[in-house]
C-alpha cells in the first residue's frame, strides 16, 4: 500500500516537471521569439504609427520644456495602453506581458519619458494592485486609473535608500482607525501628476524587511507634500520628485496585502516592472540605431557614404546584435510571465541587457553622427541622455547581476 | 433604420515606401515591401463604423479582393469595428492583371448577395489611382452614386444628404437607397484600433470567396507592355536676370 503511494507521489512530481519542461519548451520553441503572432504584429503597427503621428513630432519639445504629454497620455489610454493587462471589466485592455512589452518598445522609441509614464501606470501602479488588491480596492484605484485620465506611481526609494529597500525609513503607524505616515520617498516618476501612490513603509521595525507594508495614498491628500521637480539628464517630460509624509493619515481600509507583506508587494512587483523598462530601452536603442542607420546612408566622406566603411559598420553590427539579443530576452521574460512560469531571473536580465544596449547603442550613434550627434538638430544626444536612467532605476545593473547569480545558483543547487 | 453596409478595402504598398519598377519592367517589386490599407478605404471604414455608433448602420462587411495576405488588411478593418469581412481569394498570377472592371462586378455581385444598403469605398487607391470602381460599382448595380463625399448625413426620410468634392468647391446631393459611395480625404479622421479591438478582430468571421462561386469572369481586359520609372529630373539652372529667363523659355519654345 504505501509503495502504491510512493509510485504514484514520484510520478506525480515527474508529470509536473516533465509538465514544466513542456510549457517552457513550447514558450522557447515558439516561433514568436522571432515572428509574433499577428494580433501582437497588428499591435506593434497601430502603436508604431501612433507614435509616428503623435509622439515622435513632439519629443525633442517635450524634453526641451520639461512638459508632461497629458493629452498624449490620454489618446494611449483610450488605446488602451495605460492598463494593458487588466481585465477590460476593469477598463484595461485585458492582454498580456508581451503585447504589453511590444507596445511600451513603440512608444519608447518615440518618446522615452511617455514610455516610462506609461510603464510606472502600467507595472508599478495597476499591477501589484491586481496581484493584492481587495476587489473593492480594485474598484476603486485602478478602474479610474485604466484609461489615461488618471496616472498612479510607486514610492519604494527613500533619501537613504533605494537598493537596500529592505531599510526603509518611512512609517506608518497603527492608530487604531488609521494608519499615520510620516517620512519621505524619493526619486518618484510621475509624482507630480499621479493621483495615487503605492508606499512602503515600515510596520514593525524589528522585523526589518518582514515589518513593511504597502499602502495605497490618494493625492493630493493632507499631510503629503511634494518636493521640487528633480532637474535630469534624461527623460525629462516625465516628473520625478519627493514625496514627503508628515503625519499624513490614511484610511485602515489602504492597506495593500497584508501587513509585513510590504516587501514582497515590492519584489514581485519590480519584477514585472524590470520587462517594462526593458521594452523601454529597446525602444531607445532601437530610435539610435535608426537615427545612425539613415545618417550613414546620407552623409559622404572619403568619396562615398560613410555606410560604407569598415569602421561605421562594425559599430552597426554591435549595436544591432546587442538590440537584437536584448529583445529576444525581453519577449523571452515577457511569454514566461505570461505563462505563469518564475520569470524572476530572465526579466533581470532582460534589463540588464536592454540598459546596457540602450547606453552602448546610444553612445555608438553620437559617434557615427559625429559632430551632429552632439547637438540638438539630431535626436542623438536626447536618446543618449533619455538611455542613461534605464540602467539605474527599478534595480541598478548591480542588483540585476546580484538577482541573476542568485537566482542561477539557486537553479543548479548550489545556494 | 438599421443599415446594412458593405465597405471595399483594397491592400497597396505603403504610401511612405519608395516604389522601385521591377527588372523585368512589367511592374513594381512587391516581394518583401511593406502594404497597408489603402488610405482612402480606411476612411470609408471609418464612415461605416461611425454609421454603426450612430446606430444608423446595423452590420458592416470588410471585403478585400486579392492574394491571401488581404487578409491582414481585412484584420484591420475588423479590429476598427467591421462585424465581418470576405476575401475574394484571386491567385497571385492572376491579381496582377485584376481591374476595377473586375473589382466592380464582385462587389456588385456580394453587395446583391449580402443584401448591402450602402456600398462605400475609397474614391481610388493609391496604387492604380483609376477612380473607376465605385463607378462602375454602380453601374452594374444600377444604384445612384455619391462620388468624393467629404460629408455624409442621413435625412428624418431615409435618404442621405452628401457633399462632394468637385473642381469648383463643393456640390451637395440627395441621394436614396441603395446606393454606393465614395470617400474623400475631408469626410473624417481614421481612427487607431484600440489594443483590445484588435485582439477581438481575430475571433470575428472571416470568410473566403473564390470569383468561380460568384460568377465573375476575371479574364484580363488589359496588357501591360511595360513600367518605367519617370525621367530623372533634370538639374536646373540659374539665370542672372527676368529678361534673360524670359529669353531662355523662347528658346525652348514654352512661350
Amino acid at each position: 500500500m504505501s509503495r502504491l503511494i510512493f509510485n504514484i507521489n514520484i510520478s506525480r512530481i515527474l508529470c509536473s516537471i516533465r509538465g514544466q519542461v513542456n510549457s517552457l519548451s513550447s514558450c522557447r520553441s515558439l516561433s514568436s521569439l522571432t515572428l509574433l503572432p499577428d494580433t501582437h504584429r497588428m499591435l506593434r503597427q497601430t502603436i508604431r504609427d501612433f507614435t509616428d503621428q503623435e509622439l515622435k513630432p513632439i519629443a525633442a519639445k517635450l524634453d526641451k520644456q520639461e512638459t508632461y504629454p497629458k493629452e498624449q497620455i490620454k489618446k494611449l489610454g483610450e488605446l488602451g495602453m495605460m492598463a494593458v493587462e487588466v481585465p477590460e471589466a476593469l477598463g484595461g485592455s485585458g492582454l498580456n506581458c508581451l503585447a504589453y512589452a511590444i507596445g511600451m518598445e513603440e512608444i519608447s522609441r518615440g518618446c522615452a519619458s511617455t514610455g516610462v509614464i506609461v510603464s510606472v501606470n502600467n507595472s508599478l501602479y495597476t499591477s501589484p494592485l491586481m496581484a493584492f488588491g481587495t476587489d473593492a480596492q480594485l474598484e476603486k484605484w485602478v478602474k479610474p486609473f485604466s484609461n489615461g485620465d488618471r496616472v498612479g506611481c510607486f514610492a519604494l526609494s527613500e533619501p537613504g535608500n533605494g537598493s537596500d529597500a529592505g531599510a526603509a525609513s518611512t512609517t506608518a503607524k497603527d492608530m487604531g482607525d488609521h494608519w499615520l505616515l510620516n517620512g519621505s520617498k524619493m526619486w518618484i516618476t510621475n509624482g507630480y501628476e499621479a493621483e495615487a501612490a503605492i508606499v512602503f513603509a515600515t510596520t514593525e521595525k524589528s522585523l526589518k524587511h518582514k515589518g513593511i507594508s504597502a499602502f495605497l495614498v490618494p493625492k493630493p491628500t493632507a499631510g503629503l507634500t511634494l518636493g521640487k521637480k528633480e532637474d535630469k539628464l534624461g527623460i525629462r517630460a516625465s516628473s520625478t520628485c519627493q514625496l514627503i509624509f508628515e503625519d499624513c493619515k490614511i484610511p485602515k481600509e489602504n492597506i495593500l496585502g497584508s501587513p509585513g507583506q510590504g516587501f514582497k508587494v515590492a519584489m514581485k512587483t519590480l519584477d514585472g516592472g524590470r520587462i517594462g523598462i526593458a521594452a523601454q530601452a529597446l525602444g531607445i536603442g532601437q530610435a539610435a540605431l535608426d537615427c545612425a542607420l539613415e545618417y550613414s546612408g546620407k552623409r559622404d566622406a572619403f568619396g562615398a557614404p560613410i555606410a560604407k566603411l569598415q569602421a561605421i559598420q562594425m559599430k552597426l553590427a554591435d549595436m544591432e546584435l546587442r538590440l537584437e539579443s536584448a529583445r529576444l530576452l525581453t519577449w523571452q521574460a515577457a511569454m514566461l510571465k505570461d505563462a505563469g512560469q518564475p520569470y524572476t531571473k530572465s526579466a533581470a536580465m532582460a534589463k540588464l541587457a536592454a540598459s546596457e544596449a540602450a547606453t552602448f547603442i546610444s553612445h555608438q550613434a553620437i559617434q557615427v553622427l559625429g559632430g551632429m550627434g552632439y547637438v540638438t538638430d539630431m535626436p542623438a544626444e536626447r536618446h543618449y541622455r533619455d538611455a542613461r536612467i534605464t540602467e539605474i532605476y527599478e534595480g541598478t545593473s548591480e542588483i540585476m547581476r546580484l538577482v541573476i547569480a542568485i537566482n542561477l545558483l539557486k537553479e543548479h543547487q548550489i545556494m | 433604420m438599421s443599415l446594412r453596409v458593405l465597405v471595399g478595402c483594397k491592400r497597396v504598398i505603403d504610401f511612405a515606401v519608395k516604389v522601385r519598377v521591377r527588372p523585368d519592367k512589367k511592374g513594381v517589386v512587391t516581394d518583401g515591401v511593406k502594404h497597408s490599407m489603402n488610405p482612402f478605404d480606411e476612411i470609408a471604414v471609418e464612415e461605416a463604423v461611425r454609421l454603426k455608433e450612430k446606430s444608423i448602420a446595423g452590420e458592416i462587411i470588410a471585403v478585400s479582393c486579392g492574394p491571401q495576405q488581404c487578409q491582414e488588411t481585412l484584420r484591420t478593418a475588423l479590429a476598427m469595428g467591421a462585424d465581418r469581412a470576405i476575401h475574394v481569394d484571386i491567385p497571385v498570377k492572376d491579381y496582377e492583371a485584376l481591374e476595377p472592371f473586375h473589382v466592380s462586378k464582385i462587389l456588385a455581385r456580394l453587395a446583391k448577395d449580402e443584401k448591402a444598403d450602402i456600398v462605400i469605398v475609397g474614391k481610388q487607391a493609391i496604387d492604380g489611382d483609376c477612380n473607376q470602381t465605385g463607378q462602375m460599382t454602380a453601374a452594374w448595380l444600377d444604384w445612384p452614386q455619391a462620388t468624393f463625399a467629404s460629408k455624409l448625413e442621413k435625412g428624418d426620410d431615409g435618404t442621405f444628404t452628401i457633399a462632394r468634392e468637385v473642381d469648383g468647391g463643393s456640390e451637395t446631393i440627395k441621394v436614396k437607397l441603395p446606393a454606393v459611395v465614395t470617400v474623400d480625404l475631408r469626410l473624417n479622421e481614421p481612427r487607431y484600433a484600440t489594443l483590445p479591438n484588435i485582439m477581438k478582430a481575430k475571433k470575428k468571421p472571416l470568410a473566403k470567396k473564390t470569383v468561380a462561386e460568384l460568377g465573375v469572369d476575371i479574364s484580363p481586359r488589359v496588357e501591360i507592355l511595360s513600367v518605367e520609372e519617370p525621367p530623372t529630373r533634370k538639374a536646373g539652372e540659374k539665370v542672372e536676370t527676368v529678361e534673360d529667363l524670359v529669353k531662355k523659355l523662347k528658346d525652348l519654345g514654352v512661350v
